[in-house]
């Protein structure tokens, strides 16, 4: 009991701020950079005020670093769930607000999801211990609430999280702009996937005339525009290149009107779900546009996901597709399982590397953020994970996370019910075991 | 083709011998069952790794199949006549069970004309049986088999106290169910606890609105029953007229009678705790509860009662009965010696119940505990068939049981490994290397599921 007394009064005094960073050298493990390094044997990662300061053989430890021995282990950046909730909803289903989904006609792009965040959740850390370091928060969609408003074609802004240091939770407010297309746009709009997308052209066009007549609307000299200031602002940052349209779309003629679109306006696209993306993969690798996939969504579970199959993740990737996967059954409190993801994907063709790669590095990539996070190479942030063996293999847990240099405490409410119900000595109900 | 033929042939068997299977039985057996093994040849799998679902480990073994029967397991074995396979560096499993799947009932796409399980429009519906729902075109029997699971429970869905009949199917492709449904397999009964019944009706302002509501209509649903049993065996013997058939109480005296199997639904462990009183109330059994997110708080309470707990591997917190799940709910259950289940109610899940598996392995390996291949595999093959009534045919690699068994194509618990062969009643239904003669839907002709969907 003190024992678990003592775990507890770790993580709240890991709750309550952030531990002062130190040197660390982590020694003697097998290091999947996911960088151009690529995996060094016998490697240590010196880490510095929550930075990678060095990574490779017989490095030099400074003095006075602590010393974390990973002789024998796998060591692998912190992973980054590239879709989700984290952080936004506690219990999914009639169990308080969900913060994530905006209903009303305005989609306010001022709808900026961090405001929303919260790190001290039971996600956070439920997730962070099976080496979840950084996450995509995203606005969702949900069909007609009671009185019968759905949520908007346009969802809202999203951000990149890190699961560590809480008094700077936010990465980056505007990592993309979430919109719905296809039948799940069609659904939102009322009627048809060319609603959703008039919806979005829309918003497009009336955000590229207050751009170029600025000056003219705060005269009152301009139309009367169907969306406020706030939203045309924000869908500056689209136009400009700046935010990436995360665009849900899963059928093949659908994905290809996103990439026209895309061209058209001379913006940046991200497709999410993407089941029949494999059968366009070169047009998607011509126009840059990745994918974020959960790859063993192998079923036609609906008209737009006809021709689903369970090696697609490999196809797209071969056809040089950036990818970024997801769970396929669960984004958010099951984010963990992108380790199962990309396993899977490996079983079907894909490369280890690869496979990894696109539960670290290529999420990094895709919101913009690989000079500071995604792999382990010098001059990034310290996420860091150490396994006793093969990451994607099912049955290994992190020993050890680093999150900014931080080494978080291994505990979560679900380790504490646990071991709550582990004990079963004592003679008093299990309210007294903690 | 020509298996399709043969299936035709063997069905239309079937149909003018079917007669002899109910001989026994006074009254003829509705919607009877017409599964016909396909086709096979005697098989020796050589050289495997065993798991052989009885809690043992082989090494370098082999297993013999023969007119659709497992004939032998064992090393060295004789190989008369035989088609030879060579399974060094393979895995060889008995065929993975599934007690909780709504494949047919909720198929694939799942379109609002193919939504047909859950009957919610009355709390009580045990009149309606899921074999009448199953489409067996649903694309997710064939991805199912690919993950080698060879036979399976369909259950209507739990938007209602008592939701109706259950089906265990073998996981043939069929033309209509009944040439799917598992021999013999007794009927189960899906009932459920908690949020989705008092959600259900309770928005709709009528009982159960609350977990309260749930347990009367329980026990007014069993009253009724009972009464109804007292009625019909006071008219058996001659005193008074017996009521109009009635399928609802049919049912449920089923259960009270000891012939359908209770499959409930529920989440919480006060309120399994709940219904296992309610069980003795009433004197009938809980066979497994479904989901039990919180079983690990009652191993004890399970075993006592010999009530299996069939469970994700790490649900958890898609609504406040899911909130307290943990990874290592199967082990613990396990620990206290209760029956441990791993279901997947999902049609992704259930290709990959061997995966779920060894991510419990792996979390009790973190908590200390040791899982050894050779116990995780009952977890999905031989305490589902004991909690499905089957255990008699299928669920360990015995010797005169039915030869559905899988070979992997390395150990069940790496998520690398892919089922190979899969074999039921002793055929080949699913080989990985040779996708052409794979079962294809109606539904999949012409997608991509031809090519790489099941692969």
């Amino acid at each position: 009991m003190n024992h678990s007394m003592s775990k507890l009064a770790v993580l709240m005094i890991f709750l309550s701020g952030p531990v002062c960073a130190q040197t660390t050298a982590v020694i003697g493990g097998t290091v999947h950079t996911a960088g151009p390094a690529g995996t060094i044997e016998n490697a240590t990662v010196i880490i510095e005020d929550g930075v990678i300061t060095a990574v490779g053989k017989n490095i030099a430890t400074p003095s006075g670093a602590i010393i974390v021995n990973a002789t024998g282990k796998f060591v692998t950046p912190g992973l980054f769930t590239p879709f989700g909730q984290l952080g936004l909803v506690e219990v999914g289903n009639s169990a308080g607000p969900l913060d994530a989904v905006q209903r009303g006609d305005q989609f306010t792009a001022g709808f900026d999801i961090a405001d929303a965040f919260n790190p001290r959740s039971t996600l956070i850390a439920i997730n962070r211990i099976e080496g979840v370091t950084r996450a995509l928060i995203a606005p969702r969609s949900q069909g007609a609430d009671g009185e019968g408003h759905t949520s908007h074609v346009i969802s809202g802004l999203a951000a990149v999280v890190n699961l560590g240091d809480q008094s700077a939770p936010i990465d980056k407010r505007a990592a993309a702009l979430v919109v719905n297309l296809g039948e799940q746009g069609a659904g939102l709009a009322g009627t048809s996937r060319v609603s959703a997308l008039l919806v979005l052209r829309n918003a497009l066009d009336e955000a590229l005339d207050y751009r170029a007549n600025k000056n003219a609307f705060e005269r009152g000299q301009r139309r009367d525009y169907n969306y406020s200031v706030a939203d045309l602002e924000a869908l500056q940052g689209v136009l400009m290149g700046d935010i990436p349209l995360l665009a849900h779309v899963e059928r093949a003629s659908d994905i290809e009107v996103l990439i026209r679109l895309a061209a058209q306006y001379n913006i940046r696209a991200i497709v999410k779900g993407g089941t029949e993306a494999w059968m366009i993969a070169d047009q998607l690798a011509a126009a840059d546009i990745p994918v974020l996939m959960g790859p063993t969504a192998n079923l036609p579970s609906s008209f737009d996901r006809i021709n689903a199959r369970r090696d697609a993740a490999g196809l797209l990737i071969e056809a040089g597709v950036k990818v970024g996967f997801v769970g396929s059954q669960s984004q958010t409190h099951n984010a963990r399982n992108i380790t199962q993801s990309a396993g899977n994907a490996v079983s079907e063709g894909l490369s280890w590397d690869e496979a990894l790669r696109a539960i670290t590095l290529a999420p990094a990539e895709i919101y913009g953020l690989a000079d500071q996070i995604g792999s382990i190479e010098a001059g990034k942030q310290a996420d860091i994970v150490i396994w006793p063996g093969d990451p994607l293999e099912l049955t290994n847990y992190p020993e050890k996370v680093f999150i900014n240099g931080d080494a978080i405490p291994m505990i979560s409410r679900q380790t504490l019910l646990r071991d709550r119900y582990m004990q079963t000595e004592t003679g008093k109900p299990p309210a007294f075991r903690h | 083709m020509s298996r399709f033929i043969v299936v035709l042939l063997s069905a239309a068997f079937w149909l003018t011998a079917c007669t002899k299977d109910v001989a026994d039985d006074e009254t003829s057996v509705p919607f009877a069952g017409r599964y016909q093994p396909l086709p096979g040849v005697t098989t020796l799998l050589r050289g495997a790794t065993i798991l052989t679902g009885t809690g043992s480990r082989l090494e370098n073994a082999d297993v013999l199949l023969s007119d659709g029967k497992i004939v032998a397991v064992g090393i060295d074995l004789d190989a008369e006549g035989a088609e030879v396979i060579d399974a060094s560096d393979k895995w060889i499993t008995p065929g993975v069970i599934d007690i909780h799947s709504h494949l047919g009932v909720y198929a694939s796409p799942g379109t609002a004309s193919s939504s047909d399980g859950n009957e919610a429009t009355a709390p009580v519906t045990a009149q309606v049986w899921a074999e009448h729902s199953v489409w067996p075109q649903d694309p997710g029997f064939v991805t199912a088999l690919a993950g080698g699971v060879t036979s399976l429970q369909i259950l209507p869905g739990s938007a209602n106290l008592i939701g109706g009949r259950g089906i265990t199917l073998k996981n043939v492709p069929g033309r209509d169910v009944q040439s799917m449904k598992f021999p013999g397999a007794p009927y189960g009964l899906k009932m459920a606890c908690g949020e989705n019944p008092k959600r259900v009706y309770g928005g709709r302002g009528m009982a159960p609105s609350t977990r309260m509501g749930n347990v009367a209509g329980y026990r007014a649903a069993w009253i009724a029953a009972a009464d109804y049993r007292d009625k019909m065996e006071a008219a058996a013997n001659g005193e008074g007229e017996p009521p109009m058939r009635d399928l609802n109480l049919e049912t449920l005296v089923g259960v009270l009678d000891g012939e359908i199997l209770v499959h409930n639904h529920c989440y919480r462990a006060d309120e399994m705790s709940v219904m296992l009183d309610l069980a003795d109330e009433f004197g009938y059994k809980i066979t497994a509860f479904h989901h039990a997110v919180e079983a690990y708080k009652i191993g004890d309470l399970l075993a006592e009662n010999g009530t299996c707990a069939a469970m994700w591997a790490d649900w958890w917190g898609f609504k406040m009965e899911a909130y307290d799940g943990i990874r290592e709910n199967a082990a613990l259950v396990d620990q206290a010696g209760a029956c441990a289940i791993i279901h997947s109610d999902d049609a992704i899940g259930i290709q990959q119940l061997n995966q779920e598996t060894a991510k419990v392995m792996g979390a009790a390996a973190r908590a200390g505990i040791d899982i050894p291949p050779e116990h995780a595999i009952q977890w999905i093959t031989r305490n589902v068939a004991t909690a499905l009534g089957i255990a008699d045919e299928v669920g360990t690699l015995e010797p005169g049981k039915m030869a559905d068994v899988v070979v992997w194509n390395g150990s069940p618990f790496s998520v690398y490994t892919r089922a190979e062969r899969v074999y039921i009643d002793g055929a080949l239904v699913y080989d990985r290397n040779n996708p052409a003669g794979n079962p294809v839907t109606d539904f999949s002709l012409g997608t991509s599921s031809l090519t790489g969907g099941a692969r």
